[in-house]
């Protein structure tokens, strides 16, 4: 099922825009006709688990990658037809810290500054600037192998913004970091949006999307299978979420038991031995929940009513929980994750 | 198919797509990220003199080995061991040195920073112009060092200051052009490790059945006749007629074709496989 598109005119205002690409690496398919808009000042939030095909998306948005078919621009520019000016209009972060070991903070900076044919001078106050903004003034003339990952991560920011992108692609940037550096992380992304920068963020958080961005796109073994803001995404699930955790040995029963409750169908997660429960009324459903229960004599260990998260949006899209890798054998496509129109 | 599009949001003014300037590298791109790519190489070869050592010790080693175990048993004509073994040796030194590109470039390529320099506006050849350059500079410094150490070990020029240079040159112009072939080994190999396997492999027969380190004259036919047109053969025999004298010119020649004809095939394919990604 499809979002209803909120009304972007086509091209005119998109800074990323991309048609049907398609990438195969062998006999494994990357990307199966992805398409995606994303306006202007926005961050779109491209989610998905490990082998999903985010990073394969990037690497084509990035100019490191061609695409099998489709096509990509940023701001209008092909990314095919003329990767300089792509490359003059994109900022890149990665997972992995490009940046160089034995080179100082500022070299490193300054180097990339260079790369874009600034100038020295220019180069040395980007450099400044950048080094400034992600805190990294008084390691700025260390060499980056004595750098934390943090700090690594944060340099790798600053070398992408160095030449003032337009579009930063930030390729799941807070993997492997700490929940601190993370939400520092958040704040400097937040404060490049506000300045205008247009956003492609991946993820396998659903917490950081949510956090993010305005816009989010689920992808799963290359497809698009589900997209909208974080609330339109949320409210495919119901208002509310009844929760319950019960010993493994009741886990079946109570299953039963409360399968007239609220108005979906449970989700059971076995390992957790946890069920929830989509619910329509919260309140009066929660007491014929506890009611049911009591009926039944189960004592649950834990019960409550919360919000549902994007987790259990993507458990009901894929079928996995997000931690969880693609399997090898292709699954069902659950019925939730329609191919829309 | 998912067209996805979002509503605009508060945030004002962002620069729209109308106004995009098409970006043209200017023909100077290649000679400014090339310079900037090599003083970054050239940084790294500073700040790990591990590296630096390890390239040095092992000529080093060579040159005591063959000196003082190997070279009372060799006899070359027309000259005394050490002043025919100090002229391979470079030769040798210059070769082994031009692997690190392979080992280098495979660095980048396994931690990222080929990803950034790819996903910049600059010119793709300098990349691996400027690995080249520190690659050769740092062979200059090493070939220096072996000319300082086979001093001491009895070595001496007997044919002047000029064509002393001219042999060093010729050297590097060999290391140079080999440089090419293990860029395009390290662009091609999945790590750092396999580049430095892939890299010797080749080298180490070239290496040895050639005049570095001793007189083609002893080898078995078959042997004498692939030693005798190899490059290695070429640039040794070079090297020794400007450091020591004698006739020069065929070698010489026969070094600087196979040095430009090297480079004229593998700069291209290096530089191709680099594109590709």
């Amino acid at each position: 099922m499809d979002m209803t598109p909120t009304t972007t005119p086509s091209g005119r205002g998109s800074m990323i825009e991309v048609g049907g690409v398609s990438k195969s690496f062998g006999a494994t398919r990357a990307l199966v006709g992805v398409d995606m808009s994303v306006p202007a000042g926005t961050v779109q939030g491209l989610l998905g688990p490990n082998g999903a095909g985010k990073t394969t998306l990037v690497r084509i948005l990035a100019t490191l990658l061609a695409p099998d078919s489709g096509r990509a621009r940023i701001s209008g520019v092909d990314v095919q037809d003329d990767p300089n000016t792509v490359r003059s209009l994109i900022g890149l972060a990665g997972q992995y810290a490009a940046v160089d070991e034995a080179l100082t903070g500022r070299e490193n900076l300054v180097m990339v500054g260079q790369l874009y044919r600034l100038g020295t001078k220019l180069a040395k106050s980007r450099a400044d600037e950048s080094l400034e903004r992600l805190g990294l003034v008084e390691a700025a003339d260390r060499p980056v192998k004595t750098y934390s990952g943090g700090m690594r991560r944060r340099l790798d920011l600053g070398a992408s913004l160095v030449g003032r992108p337009r579009v930063l692609i930030l390729d799941e940037p807070t993997t492997g970091l700490d929940p601190r550096t993370r939400l520092d992380m958040w704040a400097f992304i937040r404060d490049l949006v506000e300045e205008g920068t247009t956003v492609l963020l991946t993820t396998q958080y659903l917490e950081e999307a949510d956090q993010l961005a305005d816009h989010i796109v689920v992808i799963d073994r290359g497809k698009v299978i589900a997209s909208g803001t974080s609330g339109e995404l949320k409210s495919r699930l119901g208002s509310d979420l009844i929760e319950v955790e019960v010993g493994a040995a009741d886990l079946e029963r109570t299953t039963a038991a409360l399968s007239d409750v609220g108005c979906g169908k449970p989700t059971v997660d076995a390992d957790r031995s946890r069920i929830t429960i989509p619910v329509c009324e919260p309140v009066p459903d929660l007491m014929a929940a506890l009611r049911t229960l009591d009926k039944a004599g189960i004592t649950p260990s834990d019960l409550g009513l919360r919000r549902p998260s994007l987790d259990d949006v993507f458990l009901a899209l894929t079928g996995r929980a997000t931690g969880e890798d693609v399997p090898a054998t292709p699954r069902r496509t659950p019925q939730t994750a329609g191919s829309p129109s | 198919m998912t067209t996805v599009s979002t509503g605009t949001t508060s945030r004002a003014t962002p620069p729209g797509p109308a106004t995009i300037e098409p970006v043209r590298l200017p023909p100077s791109a290649f000679f400014v990220d090339a310079v900037v790519i090599a003083k970054r190489n050239l940084i790294r070869i500073a700040r790990t003199p591990q590296l630096l050592v390890f390239a040095t010790i092992q000529p080093i080693m060579f040159v005591l080995l063959f000196r003082y175990v190997f070279g009372g048993a060799i006899h070359v004509p027309g000259m005394t061991y050490v002043d025919y073994l100090i002229p391979g040796i470079i030769v040798q030194t210059v070769v082994f040195g031009a692997t690190s590109t392979a080992v280098g470039l495979s660095q980048d390529m396994t931690n990222g920073i080929v990803d950034r320099f790819r996903s910049l506006p600059m010119s793709r050849s300098a990349v691996l112009a400027g690995r080249t350059i520190a690659d050769l500079l740092r062979n200059v410094f090493v070939v220096l060092l072996m000319i300082v150490v086979g001093t001491g070990v009895g070595f001496r020029f007997h044919n002047g200051f000029g064509p002393a240079v001219a042999a060093v040159f010729i050297a590097l112009l060999l290391g140079y052009s080999l440089s090419w072939v293990f860029a395009l080994i390290g662009l091609s190999v999945a790590d750092p490790e396999s580049a430095q396997l892939a890299g010797f492999l080749p080298i180490f027969p070239l290496v040895f059945a050639s005049s570095v380190f001793t007189s083609i004259q002893t080898m078995p036919g078959w042997l004498q006749a692939f030693a005798k047109v190899q490059p290695i053969t070429r640039a040794a025999n070079t090297v020794r007629a400007l450091t020591e004298g004698g006739p020069v010119a065929t070698n010489l020649a026969w070094t600087i074709v196979w040095s430009v004809a090297i480079l004229a095939v593998f700069g291209p394919l290096a530089v191709r496989r680099y594109r590709r990604g």
